[in-house]
């Protein structure tokens, strides 16, 4: 079902939001919160404590049947088949010229039955990609995104607030994991994923909950400073973490493996998958670009489109940055010239009329405590 | 409530005008609107500026802001204490936060920039 929305839509919290005095965005089609208090505070009440996402825009698509671990398997580029009941995988759905459609997550519910999550502004494609590709197999499609809404609870305190709320045993839910059962009295999928680079959960459920499940982490979190978190946040969070956005990282003109995910491609599960040829063959040919991270050295903050120098020779291009609230140093991921993509490499980028030096670093920028 | 001691831009800079010298900042209105500003450039001392032209820039977490100067003049003075502490925008606007000093080329113009009221009128339509 493709989404074709004038408005943008609201998402089941949207009251909660405005009674917050959040300023709203447009994002995917929907009206998001941006920021409620500021984008420092949130994205360090994460770091340091916990904070509680609205992300009801995801998509959630439900695959079911005894096929459906197959269809997946050819509709996607890793291998749902290696999946056990209980467990997730990043994934990514690529179009037959083997570019990006979305990068996705998977969840095992059972033998014959998946959950697919999909970023909101990928949501219609994605669903009408898989009802195209799952055609001939055992399988049913069922999009319930407009019918699920998604509560995150992201932060190290995240497990002590989310604790007493559900009959689920969050200590034996490892990451990557997901489990069925209620938080807040309302039935609920509780998945420990993220986009943070934080501890936290990711909870699933019919969308005229979502609000009893809102309020009730925050009655319980209250004690822990736990706090509501807007997109501007979610965005510096993910990207101290290494982690891509579609539309800046990932997209139609970018293959998994420049994007430095080849671990999500399984070239060696049986049967053809869409963009197998394509993939393979890039796989085999080396990558155009490659994703790096950089820390600016200079002065200035590297952003979305900037140009990157190697010397005077034109490299690449940034796809995201901003000032890293943690480090308290510019960041930014970009594609660079395979060769230039060493980290230690010394490069510079153009910020305005100057050129900038910036050095390739490894990714993540930021990894949580152990 | 903004100070009434000052005169105000549409772009939301202030200016304190002693004699031939004026000190330019941002309301807490363009602060607030910008939100947690992490990046300021500053134009360097000598230059001459144009009233209403780009001279400055000014970054928050999400997104790039030009400076206008609010008035002509030259830069005798720039607040070198934002490069550390971007923050003092957000926190102080009208007091630790100023941004520039300049002597003023035309003493007329600061004249035509709106008073507090006029501004207060700005932006509670807004």
């Amino acid at each position: 079902m493709a989404q074709s929305h004038d408005a943008p839509l609201a998402t089941p919290l949207a009251d909660r939001h405005a009674a917050r005095g959040a300023r709203m965005v447009e994002f995917g089609g929907w009206l998001m919160p941006l920021q409620y208090t500021g984008i420092l505070e949130e994205h360090r009440a994460v770091r340091t404590r916990a904070g509680v996402f609205d992300l009801s825009h995801m998509g959630e698509l439900f695959v079911e049947g005894p096929d459906a671990a197959a269809a997946l398997a050819h509709a996607l580029t890793s291998d749902p088949a290696g999946l056990a009941v209980g467990r997730a995988h990043y994934s990514m759905i690529c179009f037959p010229e083997g570019g990006i459609l979305d990068d996705l997550i998977i969840y095992r519910l059972g033998d014959e039955r998946f959950m697919v999550v999909a970023n909101a502004s990928n949501a219609g494609a994605v669903s009408d990609a898989l009802t195209e590709r799952l055609e001939g197999y055992r399988v049913i499609l069922d999009d319930r995104s407009l019918a699920t809404g998604l509560v995150a609870l992201q932060g190290p305190r995240s497990a002590g607030v989310l604790a007493p709320l559900t009959d689920i045993a969050l200590d034996e839910l490892r990451y990557y994991a997901i489990a069925d059962g209620n938080v807040a009295g309302v039935p609920a999928l509780v998945a420990r994923t993220g986009y943070t680079g934080e501890d936290g959960f990711e909870v699933f459920v019919d969308v005229a909950a979502a609000g009893t499940v809102w309020d009730a982490i925050f009655d319980a979190g209250a004690g822990a400073g736990v706090v509501p978190v807007g997109l501007g946040a979610r965005d510096t969070l993910r990207l101290e973490a290494g982690m891509p956005l579609y539309g800046n990282e990932l997209g139609r003109d970018t293959t998994p493996f420049e994007a430095g995910l080849g671990r999500v491609v399984k070239l060696d599960k049986p049967g053809d998958f869409v963009g197998r040829a394509a993939l393979e063959k890039a796989h085999a040919e080396g990558p155009r670009k490659k994703l790096v991270g950089l820390v600016v050295r200079g002065r200035g903050i590297a952003r979305h489109g900037y140009e990157v120098f190697a010397g005077d020779r034109r490299t690449g291009t940034v796809t995201s940055g901003t000032l890293s609230p943690t480090l308290g140093e510019p960041i930014a991921m970009a594609y660079v010239t395979p060769s230039d993509a060493e980290p230690g490499t010394i490069v510079s980028v153009g910020i305005r009329d100057q050129r900038v030096p910036a050095q390739v670093v490894p990714l993540p920028f930021y990894r949580r405590p152990v | 409530m903004v100070p009434q001691d000052l005169r105000y831009t549409k772009d939301h800079e202030w200016v304190r005008i002693e004699g031939d010298m004026a000190t330019v900042g941002i309301t807490d209105y363009a602060a607030e609107q910008l939100g947690d500003i992490v990046f300021v450039e500053l134009p360097e001392l000598g230059r001459s500026v144009t009233q209403f032209t780009a001279v400055g820039v000014i970054e928050s977490v999400k997104a790039v802001s030009d400076l206008f100067a609010p008035v002509s003049g030259e830069v005798v003075d720039s607040n070198a204490e934002l490069s550390d502490a971007p923050e003092m925008l957000n926190s102080d606007p009208y007091g630790k936060g100023w941004m520039l000093r300049l002597k003023l080329a035309d003493l007329s113009q600061a004249d035509a920039l709106m008073d507090a009221t006029a501004y207060e009128a700005l932006t509670a339509e807004a």
